[in-house]
C-alpha cells in the first residue's frame, strides 16, 4: 500500500511501488487528465506537479512521489498561476486537438508559479520538454507572456 | 529542459490488487463520454439529419465532421447559428453516429473527414440545413399568429413580428414546426446580414480541454474493462510461431493473454500490468517473405519503376522538343521519405464485443469503417455495432484507417468484459500506416529571355487511393492524389507533361498523411521552379511572378508575402529566405522562410511569414492557427523525419528517432489573410504542404546547397 497525496486528498493505493505514477492516475484514481504520449519522457504529455515542481509522471515510480503533493491538471486552475495560464490559453486560443495540452499547460503553471514574467529564454527552457504535433508552439509562448500580465 | 527524476526501478515485480471505487469517488470518475444524439426533449424539431432543436430549447448540431483539433466544431457550428438566427453559445455539437447515407462528406463521397474538405463540404450542407430549420419555425411562428411570415424576424432563435411585438422563442415552436412540411431549399442570408461567419469566434471545444476533462478515445473508462497492451509481428506479413507465457501470466495484475495470427496481447487490470506482461512474453515470430527487405531495396525499387514510362495525367504541347531546345535546361531527382503520422494521441481503441452485439469507443475520421471493419473481424452484422466517436488527439490521416479497430475487435472477441487497448509509442510508429515514398524526376528548359519553354514531371510512387477509395481513380488508370498540384500548377507553363508510375514497395502499407498529394508534389515544383529561376539569375519572386499571369489570387499571395516578409532586404551571411506559392486544397497560399544555415550545416528557423487565400473565411483566428500548425508540422518533417526499414522492421520508434520541432527550435510565424468573399477553401493541410519547400528554398538562399531528398537536415550534412 502506497499513501499518495493527490489532488489535496490522501489516498491509498494498493499498486506496486514501481508503477508509473502516470497510470496510478490514469487507471487507478480515474484522473485521465493526465496523457501518456511516448512513456520515457520524451514528449511532456504526462507532465505533473509534484511539490509544485513539473515532473514527468511517466518515468516517476508510485514510491517516490510518496510524501509529496502531487497536482495534475483537474485542478491546477486552482492555483493562481495555473487559473492565469488556463485563461490565457482560451483568450489566445491556444488549443487545437488539446491532447498535449495538458502536460503544456503543467510546465507553464510551473514557468509562471516561479517566474512572474518569463523571458523568451525562460519560456524556452520550461516548455522544450513538451511536444506539441498541432504546432501551437508560437501560441503556446504568446499565451505565457499574455498570463504574465493577468 | 526541465530536469526530470529518473526512472527508478521500472522493471521490478509488484502486487497489486484492483482497487475499489472509494477512492476513485473521492478523486474523480471519468466516465466514458458517448456521443448520443440528442434524446432529452420527448418532442423535437429535426427537419434533418444536422438539426435537432428540443422543446426544452436545445439546439443540438450532428456533427459529420469528427474534430482533430482543426476547428470544424466550431466552423461548422458558426455556419448553423448563422442560419438559423441563433447565438453560436446556443449550438451544441454532437458527434454523428456512422451513417454514409445521412452524413457522407461531399468531397470524399463517404462519411470520413480528411483531405481538408470539412468547411467545403459543410458551406453549402449547413447553412442550406439551417436556412430550412429556420423556414418552418418562421412559419410556425407566423401561422400561430396568423401574419406574414415575411414579416418576422428572428434574434438569438426567437422569432418576432415586428407590427404586433409578438415574440416566440424557437423552443415553443416546436410541437407546431414538426407538424409543417419541410421545405427542399430555402433562401440564403445575405453577406451583410452575417453575424458570425467572417467574425473570430471562440472555440466551442477548448474549454475542457484545458482541465482535463475532455475525454478522448484513450480515456475510455468502463465498468469490468481491462487493458490490452499489444505485440504486433514486427515484419509485414510475418505470423506468430511460437509463444510462452508462462512467466507473463505469473505477474500481479495481468489477466489474460491473447492471440492474434500475427500479434499477442497481454491485457491487465491496468496498462502499467499489461505492459509488465508484454515484456515477459517469450515470442518466435515467423517473420515471413519481407525479413530481409532492406531500405536501399526499397528506394532502389522507386528509382527503376521511374525508368517506365508511365500513365500521362496531362499533356500540353510538346515539351520533349521544347526542352531540347531550350538554351537553358535542367533536370533532377528529388525524393520524399515514407513518413510516420505519430499523433499525440497513441493508437488505442475499447471494444465490448458480446454475443449480441459489439460496442467501439475510439476516435475514427471514418465512423462507418470502423464499424464495418468491427463487424467484419467479429462476424456481426453492422447494425449490431455501435461506435461512439470520440475528440482525436491528432488525427493527421491516421485515423483514416481503422485496422486498429479491427485488431481491437479481434482480441475483444475473445474476452467476455470490454477491453481497451493501448499501443506504445513505439508500437504506434512501427506499426502505422505511412505516406508512400515518392521518387520524382523533372526538368524544364529556358530561352534566351529566361522564360519557360517546357516542363516535364513525372512521380512514381504507392497508390493510397487505389487501396483507399479505388472508385477514386480515373479511368486511365491515374490516381489524382498522386499527381495533384503537379498536373495543376499554378503557373502557365507553354509546354508540359506530368506523368505518374505506380509502385508499391513491399513490407509496409501506405496511407494518407497530413498534406496528401499537394505535400509531395508542392515541394518537388516550388523546389524545381526555384531551381530554374536561380537557372535563370532571376529573382525568385520575380520568376514566379511573370508565370502567374493567368492566376491573380495566386500573385496576389505571392506579393503580399514579398511585401510582408521584407523580400530583397539585407538578411546576416548564413541566413537566406525561401519562397513559395501554391494552389492546394482550394486555397491560396504563399509563404517566405527565413533561416540561417551554420558552417556546421545547423539549422536555424528564424522568421515565417505566410499569406492566405482561403476565400471567405469562416472563423479568421482559426484559419490562421491552422495554417500555423500545418507550417510548423510541416517544417518538423521537413527538417527531420522519415521512416526507413531494415531487415524488413520500421526502425524508428519514439520522439528520439522520430523527432519533432520543439519550442526553442520554432519560428515566429505570421499568418495575413486576404479579403475575399470567394467560396472557402480547405485549411487544414495547407501549411503542411507549404512548408516543405519554403525550408529547402531558404536553405538554398542561406548556403547555396539544393537539397532535393527529405529531411532536409540530413540531407545537408550528407550533401544530396
Amino acid at each position: 500500500m502506497l499513501t499518495l497525496q493527490i489532488n489535496g486528498h490522501a489516498a491509498e493505493f494498493d499498486v506496486p511501488d514501481d508503477m508509473p505514477l502516470l497510470w496510478v492516475l490514469r487507471d487507478v484514481a480515474g484522473l485521465t487528465g493526465t496523457k501518456f504520449g511516448c512513456g520515457v519522457a520524451l514528449c511532456g504529455c504526462c507532465t505533473v506537479h509534484l511539490d509544485g515542481q513539473p515532473i514527468r509522471s511517466c518515468v516517476t515510480a508510485a514510491r517516490d512521489a510518496v510524501g509529496h503533493k502531487i497536482t495534475t491538471i483537474e485542478v491546477i486552475g486552482d492555483t493562481p498561476a495555473g487559473a492565469k495560464i488556463q485563461k490565457a490559453w482560451l483568450d489566445l486560443e491556444v488549443v487545437q486537438c488539446g491532447y498535449c495540452q495538458s502536460g503544456q499547460i503543467m510546465s507553464a503553471a510551473a514557468l509562471l508559479a516561479g517566474n512572474a514574467s518569463p523571458s523568451d529564454g525562460d519560456i524556452d527552457d520550461a516548455m522544450s520538454g513538451n511536444i506539441c504535433r498541432c504546432g501551437t508552439y508560437p501560441r503556446i509562448r504568446a499565451a505565457i507572456k499574455h498570463a504574465a500580465t493577468l | 529542459m526541465t530536469n526530470l527524476p529518473p526512472p527508478a526501478g521500472l522493471h521490478g515485480p509488484g502486487r497489486r490488487s484492483v482497487l475499489a471505487g472509494g477512492i476513485a469517488l473521492v478523486l474523480s470518475t471519468a466516465l466514458p463520454a458517448g456521443s448520443r444524439i440528442a434524446r432529452a426533449a420527448s418532442a423535437r424539431f429535426a427537419p434533418n439529419a444536422f438539426i435537432r432543436i428540443g422543446a426544452d430549447g436545445s439546439i443540438t448540431l450532428v456533427m459529420r465532421d469528427v474534430e482533430m483539433g482543426q476547428g470544424i466544431w466550431t466552423g461548422a457550428s458558426m455556419l448553423l447559428a448563422e442560419e438559423l438566427d441563433v447565438g453560436l453559445d446556443q449550438v451544441t455539437p454532437e458527434f454523428a453516429p456512422p451513417n454514409d447515407k445521412l452524413y457522407r462528406n461531399p468531397l470524399l463521397g463517404l462519411q470520413a473527414t480528411g483531405g481538408s474538405t470539412s468547411i467545403r463540404g459543410d458551406w453549402n450542407d449547413l447553412r442550406k440545413a439551417a436556412a430550412i430549420a429556420r423556414s418552418v419555425l418562421v412559419r410556425a411562428a407566423a401561422q400561430q399568429w396568423n401574419v406574414d411570415p415575411a414579416a418576422c424576424s428572428v434574434m438569438r432563435g426567437i422569432v418576432t413580428h415586428g407590427a404586433t411585438g409578438q415574440t416566440a422563442p424557437y423552443a415553443s415552436l416546436v410541437p407546431l414546426a414538426v407538424t409543417l412540411p419541410v421545405p427542399a431549399d430555402a433562401a440564403l442570408k445575405n453577406r451583410r446580414d452575417w453575424l458570425l461567419i467572417g467574425t473570430s469566434q471562440k472555440r466551442l471545444d477548448t474549454p475542457t480541454k484545458v482541465n482535463g476533462k475532455t475525454i478522448y478515445g484513450i480515456d475510455v473508462r468502463l465498468p469490468g474493462m481491462k487493458i490490452a497492451s499489444v505485440a504486433i509481428c514486427p515484419v509485414l506479413g510475418g505470423k506468430l510461431a511460437r509463444l510462452n507465457d508462462t512467466a507473463a501470466r505469473k505477474l500481479p495484475g495481468v489477466v489474460d493473454v491473447l492471440k492474434l495470427d500475427n500479434a499477442v496481447a497481454v491485457v491487465g487490470e491496468d496498462f502499467w500490468a499489461a505492459k509488465q506482461g508484454l515484456d515477459a512474453l517469450d515470442i518466435d515470430w515467423d517473420l515471413g517473405a519481407n525479413a530481409g527487405l532492406t531500405q536501399a531495396q526499397i528506394v532502389q525499387g522507386h528509382a527503376d519503376a521511374s525508368a517506365g514510362s508511365g500513365i500521362v495525367a496531362r499533356m500540353e504541347g510538346d515539351p520533349d522538343t521544347a526542352i531540347a531546345g531550350a538554351a537553358i535546361k535542367r533536370d533532377a531527382v528529388y525524393q520524399l521519405p515514407f513518413l510516420a503520422h505519430a499523433p499525440m494521441e497513441p493508437i488505442n481503441c475499447t471494444a465490448h464485443v458480446r454475443q449480441d452485439g459489439a460496442t467501439i469507443w475510439c476516435g475514427t475520421q471514418v465512423p462507418t469503417r470502423a464499424q464495418a471493419e468491427a463487424a467484419r473481424v467479429t462476424g456481426l452484422p453492422i447494425e449490431q455495432v455501435t461506435v461512439h466517436n470520440h475528440m482525436i488527439g491528432g488525427g493527421f490521416g491516421r485515423r483514416l484507417e481503422c485496422e486498429y479497430v479491427g485488431i481491437a475487435a479481434a482480441l475483444a472477441r475473445q474476452v467476455p468484459y470490454p477491453l481497451k487497448m493501448i499501443w506504445t509509442r513505439e508500437t504506434d510508429i512501427r506499426h502505422d500506416r505511412y505516406r508512400p515514398y515518392y521518387y520524382d524526376r523533372v526538368a524544364a528548359g529556358l530561352d534566351e529571355k529566361g522564360e519557360i519553354v517546357g516542363w516535364t514531371h513525372k512521380t512514381t510512387g504507392s497508390s493510397v487511393m487505389a487501396r483507399w477509395a479505388p472508385a477514386g481513380m480515373r479511368a486511365n488508370g491515374i490516381d489524382p492524389d498522386a499527381v495533384e498540384c503537379a498536373e495543376n500548377p499554378p503557373y502557365d507553363f507553354p509546354s508540359l507533361r506530368v506523368s505518374w508510375v505506380r509502385h508499391e514497395p513491399p513490407g509496409l502499407v501506405t496511407a494518407w498523411w497530413r498534406g496528401v498529394g499537394p505535400a509531395h508534389n508542392v515541394f518537388v515544383v516550388e523546389s524545381f521552379i526555384d531551381e530554374m529561376a536561380h537557372a535563370a539569375k532571376q529573382d525568385p519572386v520575380a520568376f514566379r511572378r511573370s508565370l502567374l499571369r493567368m492566376n491573380p489570387r495566386a500573385r496576389n499571395v505571392l506579393d503580399l508575402a514579398a511585401q510582408k516578409s521584407g523580400w530583397g532586404s539585407a538578411v546576416p551571411k548564413g541566413v537566406g529566405r525561401g519562397v513559395m506559392v501554391q494552389s492546394a486544397f482550394g486555397s491560396f497560399l504563399s509563404v517566405v522562410c527565413e533561416l540561417g544555415v551554420s558552417p556546421e550545416n545547423e539549422i536555424r528557423l528564424r522568421r515565417v511569414v505566410a499569406v492566405m487565400d482561403c476565400g471567405q473565411a469562416v472563423n479568421p483566428n482559426s484559419v490562421r492557427a491552422q495554417v500555423e500548425g500545418g507550417l510548423v508540422f510541416g517544417m518538423t518533417t521537413a527538417l527531420y523525419d522519415e521512416i526507413t526499414l531494415e531487415k524488413g522492421r520500421v526502425q524508428q520508434s519514439n520522439f528520439d528517432s522520430y523527432r519533432m520541432l520543439r519550442m526553442d527550435e520554432t519560428p515566429s510565424i505570421e499568418v495575413h489573410i486576404v479579403d475575399s468573399t470567394a467560396t472557402p477553401g480547405g485549411l487544414g493541410e495547407t501549411g503542411t504542404a507549404a512548408a516543405f519547400p519554403a525550408v529547402a528554398n531558404a536553405i538554398f538562399a542561406a548556403s547555396g546547397k539544393r537539397i532535393r531528398r527529405l529531411p532536409l537536415a540530413a540531407g545537408l550534412v550528407s550533401g544530396s
